[in-house]
């Protein structure tokens, strides 16, 4: 909660106008004389044709509405190319009349300076801007998906060698002088072994107690009836159910 | 003119767009009321109602809520407006846990639940029987009073049988009871829901443990119409104080027809035959 992050939905395209309403309260808000805060929805090419986005950009853009829909163009909707799955795949410029722009989304610098702009614009009610990060993803969608039956091995090695964005940012960092090649693998060092803790503490913490299925439902102030955690029911055993390479 | 006219506007005509903006707009502390044309609508926006709305709080532990929502939509048969104009969908939202599903039976219900929805820290669909918009006549209480949600309220009291409905369908009850009184001397015990999700499952036990009987009724239609909710809990709960098997009064399964509306709604002569059937049975 503390950095605002919203969370995730299930639905891919619902966030859009969740953040629709976001921008809404940010200007209805906002006080004058102040550039307003902006909202930022998220999704992938896949999404974005989905029809309550482009119900959102309408809304966002009749009531300028410090909004920003941000296309992470990774290339495949799940596993399908965008030339079969989009008519159209210039996606910064789905927003018709609502201006848009393309940033690399591999390369940091371009994303700060570019999101800069775009928050500078909205926030002075200019109304939303479309953004589209192009990018690339190396794994499948999801753990079920091993990511090589739909591209071929070649071109994930070829983005990998050539579009890295931790490379870039080693590359420019090492050629400009700002730091030593030692430097860098001393701080991957430190960055791999802080994951690794994380990722103990994570496997190493308790599954949450019965009772919790049933809370947050709802507000305190209305308790439903059937609300307490049945007794008799034992929980499944949670070891047999992870998944095991 | 009190607070400027930036608080209530009118919206494009996109559903899904409306709920996911109001959900938005309350997720960040503000009160919203979005206000779908008709209850046929909702379905639209049904993703950013049942995806969203009500697993907000609970898919975010509780760091995050849209309680602050309120969708009203005018739901109901009014004589003319067929398929799409007249639907009752409360069963479709009173099966998704986290939202409430609230309906009133009048102006002076609809101030209080309306009051009380809008106020309510969980996201509340308000349908509002839009028959009643210009059908009834009642003294409204000046000022501010709420009538709180999950609780039934007890219409009128009698020992014969339980009728159970909610929203417009309580008028025909009510004419139903009357008819079963005049003519056959039966004294129903009327109760109005009130609120479909949670709804108030002990005033009803009570009254079924007291009577014996059941009759609830509803214009949606009969399969999977919240009568069946209400009577599979009765059931359960009432099994050996009953006496006769619970009646459902309902739509039939079809599109809401426009022709032959009068024959689809379950008015007071069905309830009278299905009240009667009840006591004749346990006699």
């Amino acid at each position: 909660k503390e950095h605002n992050f919203y969370g995730g939905h299930g639905i891919v395209g619902a966030q859009v106008p969740v953040g629709n309403g976001l921008a809404f309260a940010n200007k209805y808000n906002a006080k004058p004389g102040e550039n307003m805060n902006v909202a930022i929805a998220c999704y992938g090419d896949g999404a974005a044709n989905q029809g309550q986005i482009w119900e959102s950009a309408n809304m966002a853009s009749l009531w300028k509405l410090p909004m920003i829909f941000c296309i992470e163009n990774n290339h495949y909707g799940m596993g399908t190319s965008i030339d079969r799955h989009s008519s159209h795949n210039d996606y910064y410029k789905m927003g018709n009349h609502i201006p848009g722009i393309r940033i690399d989304g591999m390369n940091v610098l371009a994303v700060k300076e570019g999101m800069r702009f775009v928050k500078d614009y909205c926030g002075s009610g200019n109304g939303p801007m479309y953004v589209e990060m192009m990018t690339y993803r190396y794994h499948g969608h999801s753990m079920s998906d091993p990511g090589t039956t739909y591209r071929t091995r070649e071109e994930i090695a070829f983005a990998r060698s050539t579009r890295d964005p931790l490379e870039f940012i080693k590359n420019t960092m090492v050629d400009a002088g700002f730091a030593e090649p030692e430097e860098l693998k001393a701080m991957e060092k430190k960055i791999r072994k802080q994951v690794q803790q994380e990722v103990q503490i994570a496997k190493d913490s308790p599954k949450p107690d019965a009772e919790t299925l049933l809370k947050h439902v709802y507000a305190a102030d209305l308790t439903p009836y059937n609300q307490e955690y049945p007794d008799h029911i034992r929980m499944p055993d949670y070891e047999k159910s992870f998944w095991k390479n | 003119r009190t607070f400027g006219k930036d608080r209530v506007f009118n919206t494009p005509l996109s559903e899904n767009g409306i709920a996911g903006f109001a959900i938005g707009y309350a997720a960040m502390g503000g009160t919203a009321i979005a206000e779908i044309q008709f209850a046929d609508y909702l379905f639209p926006a049904f993703d950013q109602i049942v995806n969203e709305a009500a697993k907000f709080r609970y898919r975010s532990g509780n760091q995050w809520n849209c309680g602050g929502v309120t969708i009203r939509a005018p739901c109901g048969a009014v004589g003319h407006g067929g398929h799409y104009h007249s639907q009752s969908p409360e069963a479709y939202f009173a099966h998704t846990p986290g939202l409430v599903v609230a309906m009133p039976r009048g102006p002076k219900a609809a101030k209080g639940l309306l009051l009380r929805s809008i106020r309510s820290k969980d996201p509340v669909i308000f349908l509002e029987p839009k028959a009643l918009y210009r059908a009834a006549v009642e003294e409204v209480p000046e000022g501010d009073y709420e009538i709180p949600l999950g609780e039934a309220e007890v219409l009128r009291e009698g020992s014969d049988v339980t009728v159970v409905g909610w929203g417009g369908q309580l008028n025909v009850l009510a004419k139903a009871c009357d008819l079963a009184f005049e003519k056959d001397g039966i004294q129903c015990e009327l109760i109005d829901l009130q609120t479909l999700l949670p709804w108030d499952v002990e005033t009803v036990e009570r009254s079924v443990n007291k009577t014996g009987k059941l009759v609830v009724s509803h214009e949606a239609p009969i399969t999977c119409g919240f009568g069946a909710e209400v009577t599979a809990k009765i059931q359960e709960r009432c099994f050996l104080s009953l006496e006769a098997p619970i009646q459902r009064v309902c739509g039939y399964d079809t599109p809401f027809p426009l022709v032959f509306e009068k024959y689809y709604i379950p008015d007071e002569f069905k309830n009278l035959e299905a009240i009667r059937k009840a006591v004749d049975f346990s006699q």
